[in-house]
């Protein structure tokens, strides 16, 4: 535990000081490229602005109405027929769409059954071994303005439900 | 695709609202947001100038250059048409690297920056198969430590909060494989249909 997360503090800074120490070596003017490549980041990040709240809008609306709870209940008996977790269900189907909405799903099972119950493991793998599709897809397609997505949502979409099933079986076996 | 999406997220539940008597909940949510989206923006801003500094940095300093090299055999198999040493393979092998620490921060610039380029090669407003390849491999999740779901499980007092962190690893193996076979088939499925 603590190797882990003396890691995870320790891992930014030093790439940071390595960065540094190899481009000064070569006499990189490092902190005129420093601003120079940050320079970007700030145009970047307004032309996103529309792509990401566009998208956000539209899944607040979704779940603001209900409707996106009232599709996760309808949905529900189809996937707890194939073995899905009546409690895991409503994650694995807001995973792909919103990563604030996982992460406050994850947050409460974990709460409700405790971290170390099955649901609990369960959720925490699922968070941890998929990403919100959607937003990446909104983000990366948006900031360099493409727009015909061709097979990537398909694609994302296919592999998170492979995913999901698989943490579920891979879960199962290691803590059952 | 995006496009029908996007409005049916948005009419299904503002119709789902008109019978169910939720209108009020949409009113609030639709404005709450957009204020999300710019705080998100915001807070973006930061993440993208520091890690895009950088990154100028560690390019200058060849260091892309050497990690490319490092992972060429790799890289080069997912992504058969980016020319072997074009800068695109250094940011996403950064994008790689960042999302296997679980730097989320810091691969969302790189990613973009490895899209720029992909964009670059292509020329076109269409997603190359590169760019296919590179979103599903990011969609399934590279994360080897999932240190926010770590956080979670400490704050709740789990006996193990790193216990997940085999499951996830094997999870991820799994969903990642899967994303590459899938877009490998999709990917013959359209060059077989050009053919025809």
């Amino acid at each position: 535990m603590t190797l882990i997360t003396t890691l995870s503090t320790w891992i930014i800074p030093c790439i940071i000081l390595l960065v540094l120490v190899v481009a000064t070596w070569k006499k990189v003017p490092t902190y005129e490229s420093f601003v120079e490549g940050g320079k970007e980041g700030v145009s970047m990040a307004v032309s996103l602005l529309p792509f990401l709240l566009g998208m956000m809008v539209s899944i607040a609306i979704l779940r603001g109405s209900g409707a996106l709870e009232a599709f996760i209940e309808w949905i529900s008996p189809f996937l707890m027929a194939i073995g899905v977790p009546a409690d895991i269900v409503p994650l694995a189907l807001v995973r792909p769409i919103s990563g604030t909405a996982a992460l406050g799903m994850t947050t409460e099972l974990i709460q409700s059954h405790g971290p170390d119950s099955f649901i609990g493991r369960l959720a925490s793998t699922m968070q941890g071994s998929t990403d919100t599709t959607l937003y990446i897809l909104t983000v990366y397609f948006g900031a360099v303005g493409i727009r015909r997505m061709g097979d990537a949502l398909k694609v994302g979409l296919i592999a998170d439900f492979i995913g999901i099933i698989a943490s579920i079986i891979i879960v199962s076996i290691v803590f059952l | 695709m995006v496009n029908l999406i996007w409005a049916f997220m948005a009419i299904i539940g503002i119709v789902y609202a008109m019978f169910n008597g939720t209108m009020d909940q949409v009113n609030q949510a639709l404005f709450q947001g957009a204020d999300e989206a710019v705080t998100l923006t915001i807070g973006l801003i930061s993440v993208l100038v520091f890690w895009l500094g950088i990154m100028k940095v560690a390019e200058e300093a060849g260091l892309l250059r050497i990690l490319t090299r490092l992972f060429k055999p790799f890289v080069t198999r997912l992504f058969p048409d980016i020319p072997k040493n074009h800068p695109a393979m250094g940011y996403i092998l950064s994008n790689f690297t960042a999302n296997l620490f679980g730097l989320g921060n810091a691969a969302t610039p790189m990613g973009i920056k490895a899209m720029e380029q992909m964009k670059q090669l292509s020329q076109s407003d269409k997603a190359s198969r590169s760019m296919i390849t590179f979103l599903a491999i990011n969609t399934s999740s590279l994360t080897l430590i999932p240190t926010t779901v770590i956080a979670i499980r400490m704050k709740y007092e789990s006996a193990a909060p790193t216990e997940i962190v085999g499951t996830t690893i094997l999870a991820t193996l799994v969903s990642t494989t899967a994303a590459i076979i899938v877009d490998r088939i999709f990917h013959y499925r359209r060059v077989r249909k050009n053919k025809r």
